[in-house]
Formats: C-alpha cells, structure tokens, sequence
C-alpha cells in the first residue's frame, strides 16, 4: 500500500491506514502526549488530502486493532450489512463526505447506509468535516427510541436529570430531582452517579426514584450508573430499573480496565430485556469519551477519534435507548482547552448519530481545562443546533459528587425556548397537566423544588 | 420587600459576633461604618460568599418556603436558586463565577515564599518547565530534573524513616492555607513516636508519582508527600496526603495510601488530618507496607 502526496514540492508518505488516521486528526493534547500527532499542520493537511482518496473498503479491511486479537473489532465487523457495504465499498471518504452532505440525500438514505459502515470508516469522514459540516451532517440523521418515552424525535431536547450528592444521601438526591422536574429536566432519564457502588446502596436510589416517578406518574426511567455488574445483581434482586448502564471504550483491553467484555455486556442486555421496568423495546444507556483507551494504556497506536467510533459500533449491538460522551470530563492532557472540547463535542455527536444511535452530549469540562462555564454553552448551542438528542441537568451546572461543570437545570429550559426545541413529547403533557409548562414555556410554578412537596 | 435578606443580615451578624469571640473576625465585620452624604450612592457589600448568602432561597413565591429550605438543607448541590426567565438569577451566576475563578488563581497560583521559609523547604522542580507542560505531560511531573535530584542527594538526610516532601500539585492554595498547619503536627507526632524523618523540600509541577523518583536518592522506609488537590467548585484548597512504604520505579497507586480531602472549608482540617497521617505512617512501618497490602496485612488477611 501506497499512501503519499506532494504538498509545495515537499513529500510526505504514510506507513499505514492508522498512521494516516492519526495525523488527519484535529489537534489533540491526547494525540500528542501518546506521540502519534501530525507534526505540523502541513503534515496533517497532507494526510488528508490522502485519506480523502481512500476507499471505504480499505478502511473496512484495516481496522486499527486486529479482528482476531479484539472483541470491539469483531462486533463491528460482524456486524455490517454486506449487501449495503458492497453498494458503497467503492466510494472514497471525501465523496462520502459530499454524499452526506449533499441535498439530494435523505435522512432514510444514510440510516441504511449506516448499516454498511465500520468505525474507522466513521472516523475517517469525520477527520474530513469542519465545525459546521459535522454539526449539519449530524443534522439530517436522526435515530428514535423508546422505553417510557420516545427519545430522537426532530424538534425534541431532552435533558437528563443527574441529582449527584457527595455521600449518596436519599433525601439529598430526591431534593435535586425535585428542583429538577420543576425545569423539566428529566426526560431521557433520571440518572445517578452513585459514590458507593455497593448493591444495597444502588437499590435504595433505584426504589427512591422509582416512587418519585410512580407517584407523579411521571413518563420517564430511573438509572444509577453504578457497574453493570451490580446492576445485574440489583436486577436479579427485583430493583425497578429503567435502563442500565456502563461506561465503554474502544478496545477490548481498555474495556478490560472498565472491569466489562462483550460477553458481559451480552449477559446484562439479555437481563435487561427480562427485568427491566421501563416499556422498552430499548433498555440500554451507554457512555463514552475520547481519551479513554490511551489512558488505560490500551490504544494501539490509534488515535482517540478514531477509537471513539468504535465505542458507538460497540453500544450499537445493544439497541441503545441512549448514549452520551462525556465529553470535557477526562482532563486537559487529552483535550487541552475550549477548543479542542468543542471540537470534539460535535465530532462524538456526529459519529454517534452516524452509527445509528440516539445522542447526547455531556458538555462539560474541569477546571484544571482550558475553558469556562461560557465555553460549554456556547457548545450547547452549537449541539442543540445540531439536532442533538439531549444534554445533562446538573444544579447550576456544579456537580457536588464528581467535581467538574457540565450544563444546568436552566441551561435546557433556555435552550428549548431559544431555539424553539420541546422536551420529549409524553414528558410535555406530563409537564403541561401539572402546571409546569404551558406552549413549550415554562410557568411561573416552575424552578421551585417545593412544588413537589405537594403530593 | 425582600425579607430574604434581612433574615440573612441577622444570621451574618450572629456568625461574625461568635467569630469576634473567638477572636478570628473577618475584615469586613471590622470595616468602619460610611457616612454618606444625602442623596450619595453608598455600595458597602458584606461579604456575598458568606454561608448565609450561598444558601440563601432564590426562588420568587415558592410554593413551601420552609418545606424549600429543608430540601436545600439536604445536599451541598446549588438548589433553591430561582431563575430569571429560563436563565439563573444575578447573584447565583456571580457566585459561580467567582467560584471558578478561584479555582484558576489555585491551579495557576504559586506556593507562597514565605510558607516554605517558615519550614525551612528548600524548592527542586520536576521534568516539567511551565505550567501548561505541567497540564499536559502528567508523566514529566513523575519525574525529578537532573538538578533536583543532584540537589536532594547534596542537601537530604539519607535512609531516613520518613521522607516528607510537598508539591504544588493542581493547587497552591491548597499548600498556601494548610502545610503551616498540618505539617508541625507530623513533624511533632513522628519525633514523639521516635520516628526518624529525613530532610524535607518543596517540588514544583509536582505529581504524586515523583515519590517513586524522590525515594531513589533518599532511601526512605516510607514517604509522604503533601500535595494540592484538582480544584473542584467552592473548595479550591483541598490538601491531599499519599504515602509509600519504599516507593520505587513502576510502583503504582495501588501501592500508595492517602488522606484526602484536607481543607478548613467543607474537609478533614489539617490538625485532624495530621494526626491520622502518623497513625498511618506507624502502621506503614509495622506491617512494612502500604496500599491494598497494608489493608490486607492490617486486617489479618495475610
């Protein structure tokens, strides 16, 4: 193989496809500290210019870690509908990128599409969008699911009410939700990042917030994003879960630092659909991040991008309700300031929503970042404008458990009424039969906790 | 009109008259009254992060005042804040803000002069040349410069007990308000014990992981270093302490124990946490371990 270009008489040639996916990537503090960066933007440009030349099947037959030593890898492969690879193996990443593009293409067209691609085919356009072409690709791409209530619908922001508290406190969490549902937070879920991942811990979160929404009858799920093995466990107890949930990364040994295997993962979507409260058809809430992979040491010389798409590969075998990147959380050393989160906010979003999954982002960042509490919503905009599927509400965007900011209870409530976007439709005429919100406005009842000590 | 605020000017005036008594009055408390001439603007703000400010209902006409104040009393997260339109209220965004900017004078302050000349710290630094280097490249923080090392084998006591040595880590301020606190309590605790303790020193751009790189010149059964915390909003001074039994190349966190969270605001205070500090270093030298094997060891699971 051959990969090389001329750029103003100087030459500059690839080893291989991974090399080249590298150095075609955005800058990125990861992608340096793991030394695999283009050196100079003349560098990266030159790998672009050739990876727009690639053909979609090369990507597809040299993925960044090999088939038979990688559990991700053998999902994604396995997964691929031969009759639509065969129709699109031809294309090169630059004409696919036109192709997403273009008007004459539909939103069905690229859902059926996207059942012909693998992540580094994902990967590869992506390093070919700029800001705007990921946030209106992402646009036109739009995946529904359903478990008490329908998430992904045009025209809908959800938010996901996240009731953190330091020591796990039941009376504390249930104070935050309160305040939260008098936003309308609390559509794609009500989930909790518990301190203590003891099964009797999660359980009592799990039945507290299971009471909340049976007593206001509230179209929504419950979640403590605990382990999946303690969740299991709860399950297999008879706990009201709504989803379950796990954190996943791109590499079967990275995973293998997150204490899962597809094996595991297999077990608890198959309890899921057995025990699970929530209506389904869709039971499953993912999360992900770049950077995951090289800090358990576990990247292959592959670039955090690029090991993304291979997250939403993975979380596509299980028929997601959900997924977010969490996308500032895991520190300046892997995406150094607002630029670079931002950037790869709308990258996750895009790849996400390419691979067929609804998607949400946790914008945030931590103060050791190169960003502000500004940065992020101006972020939310920009996803919001992009059709994403929802965003986190955290009290005045502080998370008292884990330490960093993401965006808020109000944040969602201005977005929706910024941009003229509605919370998921069964959560609105909840909203609007109890007095919170009327035409998509919040009332003067809403932003108090103390509303909910009515019943 | 506001009640809310004269309810909170009563609850200032009670904490600044118990903190006069105790003899540590904040400045404001003592700021002399104005005299203002009739008709003159007079902005004189007690101080709006007091407790009693941050925790004050926001919420226009709640529903359940009292019922409002008992949810907020159960969480430190920021509920109660009201909103203006969709968009927090003035003050509560203030807040924030001044909260975050806190945390940026923290990660990109320094550790003062005078606190490392009151202990007698002479400074080395790591591989790390600045600040965003330090952000950037964890693994450069691991690791002593060639002059620090050569400075530390010149100046330090060798084959100590307890090697005690303090970084910057992600915040001075953390090092700034605690280390004149906690580290007599050490120092006094371990002479008392009769434990033996090296020559200690102040490392920049420091990351937990340099004890490893610190141990190879001193030789020391167990050290420990005092090192600020990542800032988390509202508390930008949180201490940590983490120690080894014989640190060395490739040993991991899963080998270290530490004492987090030391901090006057909301933590362990640096008096306590001193004292818990030798409690650990006198187990670390019986059991002649630390991490997962000490909790082990100590539990008579070996």
């Amino acid at each position: 193989m051959l990969l090389r270009t001329r750029l103003l008489g100087q030459t500059y040639e690839f080893s291989d496809i991974k090399e080249l996916l590298a150095k075609a990537n955005e800058e990125k503090s990861g992608d340096r500290q793991a030394g695999i960066a283009a050196a100079t933007v003349t560098e990266r440009m030159a790998a672009r210019f050739v990876l727009a030349e690639v053909p979609l099947e090369v990507l597809r037959h040299n993925p960044v870690v090999p088939y038979e030593m990688d559990d991700v890898t053998r999902v994604i492969q396995d997964a691929v509908n031969e009759t639509v690879f065969n129709e699109i193996k031809g294309w090169t990443v630059g004409a696919f990128r036109e192709w997403l593009l273009a008007d004459t293409t539909t939103t069905d067209m690229i859902c059926r599409v996207s059942n012909g691609l693998t992540a580094e085919m994902i990967a590869a356009v992506t390093k070919l969008m700029s800001n705007m072409d990921l946030m209106y690709g992402a646009s036109k791409i739009r995946f529904t699911a359903h478990a008490n209530n329908t998430i992904g619908l045009k025209g809908t922001l959800a938010s996901r009410l996240q009731p953190n508290h330091p020591t796990d406190s039941v009376a504390g969490i249930r104070a935050a939700i309160y305040e939260g549902l008098s936003f309308g937070s609390g559509d794609s879920v009500i989930g909790i990042n518990p301190m203590d991942d003891s099964v009797d811990s999660v359980m009592r979160l799990l039945d507290m917030t299971y009471e909340v929404i049976r007593k206001w009858q509230i179209p929504t799920q419950n979640c403590v994003l605990a382990h999946v093995t303690t969740q299991m466990e709860a399950l297999r107890r008879g706990a009201p879960i709504g989803l379950v949930f796990q954190s996943l990364a791109g590499t079967q040994k990275a995973n293998a630092a997150f204490g899962i295997t597809v094996d595991m993962l297999d077990e608890a979507y198959a309890l899921a659909q057995k025990y699970c409260v929530s209506a389904g058809p869709n039971y499953m809430y993912f999360e992900t991040g770049q950077g995951t992979a090289l800090s358990a040491d576990a990247h292959y010389g592959a670039d955090q991008l690029t090991l993304e798409a291979r997250i939403y590969g993975l979380a596509k075998r299980y028929k997601p309700f959900q997924v977010n990147t969490v996308v500032g959380f895991i520190g300046p050393e892997y995406l150094y300031d607002v630029v670079q989160i931002t950037r790869a906010g709308l990258e996750d979003h895009f790849m996400g929503k390419l691979t067929g999954v609804p998607m949400g982002c946790d914008a945030c960042y931590t103060n050791h970042a190169r960003a502000t509490q500004n940065d992020i919503e101006n972020l939310a905009v920009l996803l919001a404008a992009a059709g994403v599927d929802y965003f986190m509400g955290v009290p005045m965007g502080d998370d008292s458990m884990l330490s960093y900011q993401s965006t808020s209870y109000h944040d969602t409530a201005a977005l929706r009424q910024l941009l003229g976007l509605r919370p998921l439709p069964e959560f609105e005429v909840w909203l609007e039969s109890i007095g919170l919100m009327k035409n998509g406005i919040l009332t003067d009842k809403a932003g108090d906790a103390s509303f909910f000590l009515r019943r | 009109m506001n009640q809310a605020t004269v309810d909170i000017e009563a609850i200032v005036q009670a904490v600044v008259a118990e903190l006069r008594k105790r003899g540590v009055a904040p400045a404001v408390a003592t700021a002399p009254p104005v005299k203002a001439a009739p008709g003159e603007l007079v902005i004189d703000l007690p101080d709006p992060t007091l407790p009693e400010f941050r925790r004050a209902i926001g919420v226009e006409n709640p529903y359940d005042l009292d019922g409002l104040r008992n949810l907020c009393a159960t969480t430190t997260a920021r509920l109660g804040v009201g909103r203006a339109g969709p968009r927090p209220r003035t003050r509560s965004l203030l807040l924030f803000q001044f909260d975050h900017g806190i945390t940026q004078e923290a990660i990109y302050g320094e550790v003062s002069e005078s606190v490392k000349e009151k202990l007698n710290l002479f400074t080395v630094t790591t591989q790390v040349s600045n600040r965003d280097e330090y952000l950037l490249r964890p693994d450069l923080g691991r690791k002593l410069s060639a002059e620090a090392r050569k400075m530390i084998a010149e100046r330090c006591a060798k084959k100590p007990q307890v090697q005690v040595v303090v970084g910057d880590g992600l915040s001075a301020a953390a090092v700034n308000n605690n280390l004149p606190e906690i580290y007599p309590v050490i120092e006094q605790g371990l002479k008392s014990a009769g434990i033996s303790m090296g020559t200690p020193f102040f490392i920049q751009n420091a990351r937990v992981g340099v004890i490893n790189d610190v141990n190879e010149v001193i030789g020391a059964d167990v050290v420990v270093i005092l090192l600020g915390e990542r800032p988390g909003l509202g508390v930008a001074d949180a201490l940590s302490a983490y120690m080894g039994y014989r640190p060395g190349p490739g040993k991991t966190d899963a080998e270290r124990d530490v004492v987090c969270m030391i901090t006057y605001h909301g933590g362990t205070n640096p008096l306590e946490a001193g004292a818990y500090v030798v409690e650990l270093i006198k187990q670390t030298l019986k059991y002649q371990a630390s991490g997962v094997e000490l909790k082990l060891k100590a539990s008579g699971g070996e």
